[in-house]
């Protein structure tokens, strides 16, 4: 396929169509609402399911009634819209069954505003609904990364029998790239043999996330458990820049982890060694790859477009052995790569000590 | 040699499961009626039941169908997802008046409105009966539960809802009745109501639900006799049985 200029929320609705996207359930919000509007033309053209619910509580429990029919389906919203829906993941992933959610992030708490954010990694990656369950969790820094994220949170989530989140800031929703599109799949039922579609020819079955006795319940999260180790060591995703000879290693993920290219780039230049790695699976996250630069990293510095969310798995995985800085723009803001670069300057010229709490230090800087 | 003539079994659309209901409770007359109906129109390998959250949260042991376990009050919810996958498929949600009429208004009124090819079995014992008698919107003024000990006041506790004439204003909707469960001429008429529910989704005629008075002998506290006088007698006259939208294409449908 050539390459077109893709807006990003109607990329990743165009991709997740070509991924064989069944059913889309959806409710408008902020900065998303062009991928249901997208899908409210597309879907119906292809004669596959679309629904504007009355809420998200709502789309993502026809998303749960879609996903036990066995087709792959999805839906999408944006931070206010996304804690709705959280009641519904925590079933979903009690019943073990697969589904897709994309999150368009937006400044928060409460209502916030409409600017980029990156405030629910938390919320995404340690969990949001009640229960103990692990979930798989997807940041794209592009258009064209987000439409080749699309098919694999499909593959993923039906491999593991997993929530699949796509996180992304409303900024990578609403610009414009170059992108290259994957070739269309048809939206067929694949037969899986959990699906409650009709007890023809074979035993009923049910699905429910309900385990009365607590000790088959604890069996369950057993098995979740198990099934997430087994996504631990398989699909751990990131993107190294620069990391050969690094001593300065940045951490960020999606747009914040784009801006920060740039000023490791522009550090490059100027003879920093400084290196990138931008986690593309924050759960399960590259504890691993970190914990192993962290033989040849004299500090790291961590930049989020938050209070410091992604930090304490940096922390987890570095442990105390070096610095771990922090810069954030938490509420809606995107740093510049100015920004980030006085960072690199300020973590190169050291000595840094470690501290338990780098949010503090940021701050104070930050307030000062 | 005497004969015996087999008059009264077990629905092929039931499993063997034994009941959990309490004595006297009207959720086993609603059950038998539906596996009835899915029996006698040959649907039950076609049929996916979502099951609430309430006393019913285990209807799905009972059903010899695939079935699901929604979150409480998004049952229609979840019955919209899977029958717009599978329009070739009989859904249905059975759901109790804490379930429908207070967490789950707002999927109920918008899978009503919509039009959406389900059936829904609404069932009305004026509380909730899982969680050991608290006040539903569907408790009539006066009575008391464990969360209006000193009986329902409307001035602080609002009114009842009355659920199928609500709906029945939705153009969406093709079959809204409300019938009872307390005597045998009534559970005909229900069994009726039931099928005709179905028959309105099998072709494709919009949204169905069929409001079941019903009893909560062990909430109400007072026997299974005493509860089936007490749907007729206060039940009945606030909640009044009858056919509140049938829409032409479904008069025209001999059942």
């Amino acid at each position: 396929m050539p390459k077109e200029l893709w807006k990003g929320n109607e990329a990743i609705a165009e991709a997740a169509v070509r991924a064989g996207l069944g059913a889309y359930f959806g409710y408008p919000i902020t900065p998303q609402t062009e991928i249901l509007e997208y899908l409210s033309r597309r879907m119906p053209e292809l004669g596959r399911a679309f629904v504007q619910a009355e809420s998200e509580l709502g789309a993502i429990n026809m998303v749960y009634g879609a996903a036990c029919a066995g087709v792959r389906v999805m839906s999408t919203s944006s931070s206010p819209g996304v804690s709705l829906m959280m009641e519904g993941l925590s079933y979903i992933a009690g019943t073990e069954i697969p589904a897709v959610l994309v999150n368009v992030m937006r400044g928060g708490p409460g209502l916030g505003n409409i600017a980029p954010s990156q405030g629910d990694y938390y919320q995404a990656v340690r969990g949001g609904g009640h229960g103990d369950y692990p979930r798989i969790v997807l940041a794209p820094a592009s258009v064209q990364e987000a439409i080749d994220l699309m098919g694999l949170s499909f593959d993923l989530a039906e491999k593991y029998r997993m929530i699949t989140l796509v996180i992304l800031d409303g900024s990578v929703g609403q610009m414009m790239e170059p992108a290259e599109m994957p070739p269309m799949q048809e939206a067929k039922r694949k037969g899986f043999d959990w699906a409650t579609d009709g007890a023809m020819n074979r035993e009923r079955r049910v699905l429910s996330s309900i385990y009365l006795n607590p000790h088959d319940e604890e069996q369950t999260n057993f098995r979740l458990l198990k099934r997430w180790k087994d996504a631990q060591a398989s699909e751990v995703r990131y993107k190294e820049y620069f990391l050969d000879d690094a001593k300065y290693i940045v951490v960020g993920f999606g747009t914040a982890g784009r801006v920060a290219l740039s000023a490791v780039r522009e550090a490059r230049a100027q003879g920093i060694k400084v290196g990138l790695l931008r986690p593309i699976t924050v759960s399960p996250f590259p504890y691993e790859a970190l914990d192993q630069l962290t033989g040849q990293a004299e500090a790291f510095l961590v930049t989020e477009m938050n209070m410091g969310q992604m930090l304490d798995d940096v922390q987890l995985a570095v442990r105390g052995r070096v610095p771990v800085e922090f810069y954030g723009r938490p509420g809606g803001v995107v740093p510049f790569h100015d920004e980030i670069l006085d960072e690199i300057h300020r973590i190169a010229s050291g000595p840094l000590a470690v501290q338990s709490n780098p949010r503090e230090s940021w701050l104070a800087r930050m307030t000062a | 040699m005497a004969t015996e003539n087999l008059v009264y079994e077990r629905p092929e659309a039931f499993t063997e499961m034994p009941t959990h209901y309490c004595p006297g409770c009207t959720h086993g007359v609603a059950h038998r009626l539906i596996a009835e109906v899915l029996e006698e129109m040959g649907v039950i390998d076609r049929t996916i039941g979502v099951a609430p959250v309430g006393c019913a949260v285990f209807a799905y042991n009972y059903f010899d169908t695939d079935f699901v376990e929604a979150p409480h009050g998004r049952a229609p919810a979840m019955a919209t997802g899977i029958k717009r996958v599978l329009p070739d498929r009989v859904v249905f949600t059975y759901q109790g008046d804490g379930d429908l009429a207070s967490i789950g208004m707002g999927e109920i009124v918008h899978a009503a409105a919509r039009g959406e090819n389900i059936t829904v079995v609404f069932i009305n014992n004026a509380n909730y009966g899982m969680t050991g008698g608290q006040m539903a919107p569907t408790t009539l003024p006066g009575m008391k539960t464990t969360s209006s000990p000193n009986g329902r006041d409307v001035e602080t506790q609002g009114y009842p809802i009355k659920v199928a004439e609500m709906l029945s204003t939705l153009a969406g909707v093709g079959y809204c009745v409300r019938r009872s469960l307390h005597d045998p001429k009534n559970i005909r008429l229900a069994k009726k109501a039931i099928r005709t529910a179905f028959e309105t989704q099998v072709r494709g005629l919009g949204f169905s639900m069929v409001e079941l008075l019903s009893t909560c002998p062990t909430n109400w506290g007072i026997t299974p006799v005493a509860s089936l006088k007490f749907v007729e007698e206060h039940m009945i006259p606030a909640y009044p049985l009858g056919d509140y939208k049938i829409s032409e294409a479904i008069k025209q449908v001999k059942i």
